[in-house]
């Protein structure tokens, strides 16, 4: 592990990044076109975005070489925002969402992405995977056997040319030959002008078009939260990857802040916010991209490729972009859970798919995010919940031993685990091996107690711990009177 | 006559295998020593961080999936060493049994993702085709 410069992480590996940057811009375009066509946007909210996101985080991010830009987590978010509301909304809600995650940052939250399981995270890829698979489906709609051909064409191009080399990324080549094919066949179906304008401009600062009230708040508001925790989530977990990939660390607050200044710039120059993408950022390492050159490098050239060839842009056939969605979604679904998910303890395996389940009915990645964290905490409780009480009996005397952890979920099974009207005279209740960590726990004990006492029986506690024993103490004048 | 065998591995059943002849090729000659390598290419560094997300480190992980490798070097008493190498399989294995001059090179024939050996051939051909020793694939 080594920690460069500033200087380093700009200038460290100038040719690998120059290309590989150059490699992620062609790939980033249709990935930006069809992002805001799920979010029901012009082409150009996306593409603005991506150039805006990927130039800033390279300066402001914390993870150099990783990728940031539109992204189909976001986008699913903002369906509904457009939908009801319209553009300008989806810019303020932008600018808030960076402001959260900028908060996010300098308050350095990231730590407690470790407290998200494994599985929820395993959901939440998965689920991302599906709803960018589904959002696809509308493109088929009235469409003729063209289309299902061309996007056939599309996918077996993008998985077969990397035999022939890996020089050119094979999502180019697959859009660039079917979009000659539909052009010189004169095949009638939807292109990409017909979902929305390219303009061949640079995006120009504007403060969105809202009126600055309370009610605009209250709109925004839900969107923005979850747009800042699925961005911050899939930021973090990419950050994690290309650390790993690349045997470095990087610096997941200073990154958290990045995706926020990154959002908010970007709402202010008319585009989406988006986070750092898993499958680009795979591809920049994989083309030798490991400074912030790289991400720097991928949103000018999108830019320049923009303005230069964005009447050619429009003519793209929507089969060929479907084509490349349906891939996306194929190489971001984790495979290995699916392979693995008879081996994975039940609960996990439950846990990832209600997380799945939820994300896919309410098309919000947070949502379902949530539901998997709530899930998982009520497994882990009812798991540690179990107290196992050993009885012994000699002599006139029983010795019940508890094992476990004695709290709110753990103590209503526990009374009824000991025999009050056994034929002895002592009764001791030993807790070395258990802990007591509430009142609730110590509620509990005082009760079985005195029931052993209502019974006139003699009743010692014993090995309680220095933790239990201090709670105990503390809670025994206050909760005496019970 | 191996001195220095070099072992890939991936933690699939093929390369468990291959651990096993390596440590037979191992036990042959004296002094012999095996390094294992197990290589984290952008791909699988997503599956690995997944996977072990919650754990403290994946590298720790990792060693755990090559610890049938280690059992399996320990009791036969070969001296082996571990190693986690950072690119695409097949040619950060070539370079790397190249530069350090391996007398063998040992690998499965098969890793542990299909789709991967289909689009872009297999790890073990690779390293045939390009190392400058000799390569033994287990099946």
């Amino acid at each position: 592990m080594n920690t460069s410069t500033y200087r380093d992480s700009w200038f460290g590996n100038v040719k690998g990044d120059i290309l590989s940057g150059l490699v992620v811009a062609l790939a980033l375009i249709p990935e930006a076109i069809a992002f805001s066509i799920i979010a029901g946007v012009d082409p150009m909210v996306g593409l603005y975005a991506s150039f805006t996101i990927a130039v800033t985080i390279s300066f402001v991010g914390g993870r150099p070489g990783m990728i940031s830009a539109a992204t189909g987590a976001m986008a699913l978010l903002f369906i509904e925002l457009v939908a009801e509301h319209g553009l300008q909304y989806l810019l303020a809600a932008s600018i808030l969402t960076g402001i959260i995650q900028v908060i996010f940052g300098l308050f350095k939250l990231a730590r407690y992405t470790k407290f998200i399981p494994r599985s929820v995270m395993v959901g939440f890829v998965n689920a991302l995977a599906i709803l960018i698979f589904t959002s696809q489906l509308e493109h088929f709609v009235d469409e003729s056997w063209i289309m299902y051909v061309l996007v056939g064409v599309t996918l077996a191009l993008i998985y077969l040319f990397p035999y022939v080399t890996n020089a050119v990324p094979s999502t180019l080549v697959a859009i660039v030959f079917v979009t000659i094919v539909t052009i010189s066949m004169n095949f009638d179906i939807r292109a990409v002008g017909d979902m929305g304008a390219i303009s061949q401009t640079l995006p120009i600062f504007l403060i969105p078009d809202i009126p600055l009230s309370f009610e605009t708040l209250v709109i925004i508001f839900p969107y923005s939260i979850a747009l800042a925790i699925v961005g911050l989530l899939e930021s973090l977990l990419t950050a994690s990857i290309v650390d790993d990939s690349t045997e470095t660390t990087s610096d997941k607050n200073i990154e958290s802040r990045g995706q926020g200044i990154a959002n908010v710039i970007t709402g202010f120059f008319g585009g989406m916010a988006g986070c750092a993408m898993i499958g680009q950022s795979i591809i920049n390492i994989k083309s030798g991209g490991r400074g912030r050159l790289s991400t720097f490098v991928a949103g000018i050239f999108l830019m320049f490729l923009i303005v230069v060839v964005g009447d050619i842009v429009v003519q793209i056939p929507m089969a060929a972009l479907a084509g490349v969605m349906i891939m996306v979604a194929i190489s971001t679904f984790d495979w290995n859970s699916i392979r693995t998910i008879h081996l994975v303890p039940r609960t996990d395996a439950a846990v990832m798919v209600i997380t799945v389940i939820t994300v896919v009915l309410t098309h919000n990645l947070a949502i379902g995010v949530f539901a998997g964290i709530i899930l998982s905490s009520i497994f882990f409780v009812s798991k540690i919940s179990r107290v196992r009480v050993v009885e012994e009996i000699k002599a006139g005397k029983v010795l019940y031993s508890l094992h476990g952890e004695l709290f709110f979920a753990s103590v209503t099974e526990l009374l009824d685990q000991f025999d009050y009207d056994a034929d002895v005279e002592e009764v001791e209740i030993n807790l070395g091996r258990s802990h007591i960590w509430d009142d609730s726990a110590v509620v509990a004990v005082e009760k079985i107690v005195s029931k052993f006492r209502s019974t006139g029986k003699k009743v010692i506690v014993t090995g309680l711990n220095e933790d239990s024993t201090e709670l105990v103490g503390k809670l025994a004048n206050k909760l005496g009177s019970h | 006559m191996y001195q220095k065998i070099l072992l890939a591995t991936d933690g699939s059943e093929h390369s468990k295998r291959a651990a096993e002849n390596a440590v037979n090729i191992a036990k042959c000659s004296q002094g012999s020593k095996l390094e294992v390598v197990y290589v984290v290419d952008a791909d699988r560094a997503k599956s690995d961080v997944l996977t072990h997300w919650n754990s403290v480190d994946v590298n720790d992980s990792r060693k755990d999936q090559v610890s049938e490798v280690e059992r399996i070097a320990k009791e036969a008493g070969v001296t082996y060493e571990l190693k986690v190498l950072r690119g695409e399989p097949g040619p950060v294995i070539v370079k790397y049994a190249n530069e350090n001059e391996f007398d063998i090179v040992i690998i499965g024939s098969r890793g542990l993702n299909g789709l991967q050996e289909f689009v872009l051939g297999s790890v073990s051909h690779k390293v045939a085709k390009l190392a400058n020793c000799p390569v033994l694939i287990v099946k």
